[in-house]
């Protein structure tokens, strides 16, 4: 088989993933997106041990035991990263990524209040804490 | 290898050729329609297909462990914990309007761009590379095992502590988050109205079901309490 | 101990007193008189046992380089001859009795430790000027003395006449020292060496390659330091320091240095006629004018201080007429009798509570509240006019007979328009001199009124000084002028008879006018009430003095005179008298030519630099500021931009690499 076949088709998918990441809105879709382009990589890496493995004889198979390592890294990934998703949305009502915007200059009016209603819970807190 | 690769012109594909290509198409296609469709439950069900397609690409690269562990790892688990955020997150069912942001056409422009030079470099790079399916499957249980323990032992071991962290880090995150959320102010009052366990409140650390307001009614009362100690 | 071991130790134990004390000051007061008095007074033994070593004879000179300075090596060096010997025993009995009597004057002051300690600083500056027989070295003291001078003028810094006192002195005095130094430059450049000895010996093998331009530079620092017309603004004013500290700048340290520095760099001025002309047109003006001030002041202490002006222009018109040697016997004289007057005007000052004459012309009885400085401010004052047999009289006649001989065409070396310069201006200044010390001494002791209030007797340690200096006073110049020859060049300092006959003639009618002119206005004194008297009589000497330096100009309208119709010198001057009181508006004239010019350039720097120089500096700001609100548009907060803009940079990047690595 022509090497390039999985190599041509893991370049499409790593972009299908790379658009994904830039253009969708909600942050589990980008995570969806982000799990395409690891995907990519894992084709790529699997056909070029088989390649190698045939043409060199070689038998560490390191692109197979990385391709295991980095589906394990994508599961460890995705479990933090929809943790964090599940506590973005639950401190601030929802997961799209273009209403995150924090670090924006000059959006004076998000930031303090996002920043009041985290001191807000923040003194809450402190207040248990002292009482309890 | 260039010898081989000579005699193996794109314009007469092999039968495993043929097979990658179509399966590849499907991947592709399904890629793509997991990034653009606006239904948001779709989207992962569409990953699965692509996850799956791909599993199918590794059984026929002859990696057939890895392509076990995909199936039962992505299609298996990810995927479903990608529905459970989706529900979790009360992301809309059916077509919602905003699934795209504002960012799309420069989006297209980079992956096209990319794509493009990717594809490019490829092509050009390995398109007399000839891969040799014939023999012994070089992916099989056994030759990946062999491989894992005895040369990526350590590896494999660290990642095992890495996957631990990430299980803990998880854990963490969800428990904050869900401590302070479930500090309901709104029915504080109704909570703590003649409660006679409220002072007992006090010596309780609060978790994740002491309600805030409960330790708000013990500081009211803290003073008279202390009163009646003395 | 060798003479030069002495001679080493005269400037130095001063100098150490200053560290000590200021060390100490604050921490032990109890040592503060002691180490203000006590190496003072070792130095002024000291200094007498050099004079008795070195007994007029040959110069001895000592030097050490420390380390080699280029090309033209600067040493420490020693030059004593009998000017230094004799002016270092003057400075050290000078400075003694100012310590001693500052104990006393300034009993109460909480600044006595700082300002003993730089008493003694000064002191060891003006040893030092004395001793020194290098330039560099000689200008070190100069400035030192400079500084002190500052310091110590602007001792009652909380009243703004002190404070402006002190920065006059130390400007004006600085604006004689840039030409002075850059003429001991070309000094030494065209003899090629700062020593003294070296100098002079370039000088006197005709070595000078422009003597003129030379000697006018030094004569700027001269006339800075030694209160020279048109740099003696600043002596008058500098009366807001306490009164021990015009005793010794006036007497024995700060401005008979310049004196001291043109008698002993002479031959250097002589190599010029140029110079020595212009030398005596300074002394001539300086002599009239102050004379003239001196009898519109209203300021015991200005009157003195414009006497002190004059009696520097008599020693600058001896060497003007070539005769150092009578030059430095005015200043020995005149360092006596000069100091007694400011110590007793003190005491004077602390009895009466205020420094107006014209107040004290109101009070009778002050003499028997103070006969010590009654009796020997009567001497002193006779010894300024130079009535025989006072000391005064004879350094005076020398300048007199030394100017004379130049006219008369025994001394080939000085131009003759010098000599009659000296003479004709000397001559009259007697007259003035006579003059305005008779009207201190009437106005002061002969006042008619109110009693004097009783502050009962002045410290011992102030009235004890006034009759050690009152000796020399009386009789420093009658018992040595046939000595001192030996200690000098060797010329005869013996009176002559006609400037003698003339001098005094001219002095007894100075007294006779004025006294004529006392008796016709005295009259009008009771009819004016005038007179302002410190808050605090009882307070020590300092405090009265302070009070009543500050009091002067609110209670009288000026500093310098008031509107007193009984002063004998209202009579005397006529309309002359309105503009000698402020000094025939010399400092008008400076705030004319150099301060209004100075601060109008000072204004266009400020318009340069605020409308200018800032403009460019908000035009380089602008550019910047419209790049950062356009990179500040960039930043949306939306990070999937972000990446989009860092993909798309690694897209072309990656892409620009293959084409270079390809040699597309």
């Amino acid at each position: 088989m022509h090497l390039a076949y999985p190599a041509v088709l893991a370049a499409l998918l790593f972009c299908t993933g790379l658009y994904g990441v830039l253009a969708r809105r909600n942050a589990i879709l980008v995570l969806m997106s982000v799990e395409l382009m690891l995907n990519a990589v894992n084709l790529n890496l699997v056909a070029f041990d088989v390649w190698l493995s045939r043409t060199t004889r070689d038998t560490l198979h390191s692109g197979q035991a990385l391709t295991l390592f980095t589906i394990a890294i994508a599961a460890a990934e995705i479990g933090i990263g929809l943790a964090i998703v599940l506590a973005v949305y639950r401190n601030r009502g929802t997961s799209d990524i273009d209403k995150l915007r924090d670090t924006a200059e000059g959006h004076e009016t998000d930031g303090p209040d996002s920043d009041a209603l985290a001191a807000e819970q923040a003194g809450r807190a402190g207040k248990t804490e002292a009482t309890a | 290898m260039t010898l081989s690769a000579a005699e193996h012109g794109f314009l007469s594909p092999t039968g495993v050729e043929i097979a990658f290509l179509l399966v590849g198409l499907v991947t592709f296609g399904a890629a793509l329609v997991t990034v653009t469709t606006r239904q948001l439950v779709h989207a992962a069900l569409w990953l699965v297909v692509t996850l799956g397609g791909l599993a199918v690409e590794y059984l026929l690269l002859t990696a057939e462990f890895i392509a076990w562990v995909q199936v039962l790892i992505y299609v298996g688990s990810v995927v479903v914990l990608l529905l459970f955020g989706l529900m979790l997150t009360k992301a809309p069912i059916g077509r919602s309007p905003d699934a795209d942001s504002g960012n799309r056409w420069a989006a297209l422009t980079v992956a096209v761009a990319a794509a493009a030079a990717l594809v490019w470099v490829v092509v050009d790079a390995f398109r007399t590379t000839w891969v040799d399916l014939d023999g012994p499957a070089s992916g099989s249980t056994a030759v990946t095992g062999a491989s894992l323990f005895q040369n990526w032992v350590l590896p494999f071991e660290a990642l095992s502590v890495l996957l631990l962290a990430a299980l803990v880090g998880a854990i963490v995150l969800s428990r904050k988050a869900k401590a302070e959320s479930s500090s309901p102010p709104v029915n504080s009052r109704a909570v703590t109205g003649g409660s006679p366990s409220v002072p007992d409140s006090r010596n309780h650390p609060i978790g994740g079901q002491a309600p805030a307001g409960q330790s708000k009614s013990a500081v009211q009362q803290s003073p008279a309490e202390q009163e009646g100690a003395r | 101990m060798t003479t030069t071991t002495l001679a080493v130790l005269v400037p130095l134990l001063p100098f150490l007193g200053a560290v000590a004390g200021l060390l100490l000051g604050r921490t032990t007061p109890g040592f503060v008189r002691p180490l203000a008095v006590v190496p003072t007074l070792a130095a002024l033994v000291l200094a007498v046992l050099v004079a008795a070593d070195q007994g007029g004879g040959r110069a001895v000179d000592a030097a050490t380089e420390l380390t080699p300075t280029g090309s033209v090596p600067i040493e420490l060096s020693l030059h004593l001859d009998g000017f230094a010997a004799l002016v270092a025993v003057l400075v050290g009995v000078v400075a003694t009795c100012v310590q001693i009597y500052s104990t006393g004057y300034l009993r109460d002051d909480p600044r006595y430790p700082s300002y003993a300690a730089l008493v003694s600083l000064f002191t060891s500056a003006m040893l030092l000027v004395v001793y020194s027989g290098d330039l560099i070295v000689l200008l070190v003291g100069w400035e030192i003395m400079g500084i002190c001078s500052y310091f110590l003028v602007g001792h009652y810094w909380e009243t703004p006449e002190a404070r402006a006192a002190s920065i006059k002195a130390f400007l004006v005095t600085k604006l004689g020292d840039v030409p002075f130094l850059i003429g001991l430059f070309a000094l030494a450049t065209e003899t090629g060496s700062f020593r003294i000895t070296k100098v002079l010996g370039a000088v006197a093998h005709g070595g000078l390659g422009h003597p003129t331009v030379i000697a006018l530079l030094l004569l700027a620092g001269v006339a800075g330091k030694s209160a020279q017309f048109p740099l003696h603004s600043w002596l008058p004013d500098a009366m807001a320091g306490p009164t021990p500290v015009s005793a010794l700048i006036h007497a024995a340290t700060m401005v008979a240095a310049g004196v001291y520095f043109v008698a002993r760099l002479l031959p250097v001025f002589e190599a010029s006629r140029a110079a020595m002309v212009v030398l005596a047109v300074m002394a001539a003006v300086t002599m009239l004018g102050s004379g003239l001030a001196a009898l519109a002041q209203d300021d015991i202490k200005r009157v003195l201080a414009y006497s002190t002006i004059g009696q520097l222009g008599y020693m600058t018109g001896a060497l003007a007429v070539g005769e150092r040697g009578a030059a430095v016997f005015h200043l020995l004289t005149h360092g006596a009798f000069k100091a007694l007057l400011f110590l007793a005007a003190g005491v004077v000052i602390h009895a009466a509570g205020t420094n107006s004459l014209a107040a004290m012309s109101r009070v009778s009885n002050l003499r028997d509240r103070v006969p010590d400085a009654f009796w020997t401010m009567t001497v002193a004052l006779l010894a300024l006019a130079a009535i025989p047999p006072f000391s005064g009289f004879f350094s005076k006649e020398s300048v007199l007979g030394a100017a004379e001989h130049v006219v008369t065409g025994h001394t080939e070396h000085v131009p003759a328009a010098s000599g009659w310069i000296t003479l004709v201006a000397g001559l009259l200044t007697a007259l003035l001199t006579a003059a305005y010390a008779t009207r201190l001494w009437l106005l002061a002791f002969h006042g008619r009124g109110a009693e004097a209030p009783d502050h009962g007797r002045q410290p011992l340690t102030m009235t004890v000084v006034l009759w050690v200096l009152a000796v020399p006073s009386l009789a420093l110049g009658g018992f040595t002028f046939r000595l001192l020859p030996d200690w000098f060049d060797g010329h005869d300092l013996t009176p002559t008879l006609t400037t003698s006959v003339v001098g005094t003639g001219l002095a007894l009618a100075g007294v006779i006018v004025t006294y004529a002119a006392w008796r016709h206005t005295t009259a009008l004194a009771a009819r004016v009430p005038l007179g302002a008297v410190a808050a605090h009589p009882e307070g020590d000497a300092g405090l009265v003095e302070a009070e009543a330096i500050a009091s002067h100009a609110p209670a009288y309208g000026g500093v310098a005179h008031a509107p007193d119709p009984a002063d004998p010198g209202r009579l005397l001057l006529g309309p002359l008298h309105r503009h000698a009181a402020v000094g025939f508006h010399l400092d008008a004239v400076y705030a004319t030519l150099f301060v209004r010019p100075v601060q109008a350039g000072a204004s266009l720097v400020r318009f340069l630099d605020r409308e200018v120089v800032e403009t460019y500096v908000r035009g380089a700001g602008a550019l910047p500021r419209l790049l950062g609100a356009a990179v500040r548009r960039a930043q949306t907060g939306n990070v999937q931009t972000y990446v989009s803009a860092l993909l798309a940079g690694t897209v072309v990047l990656a892409v620009a690499v293959l084409l270079v690595a390809t040699g597309a």
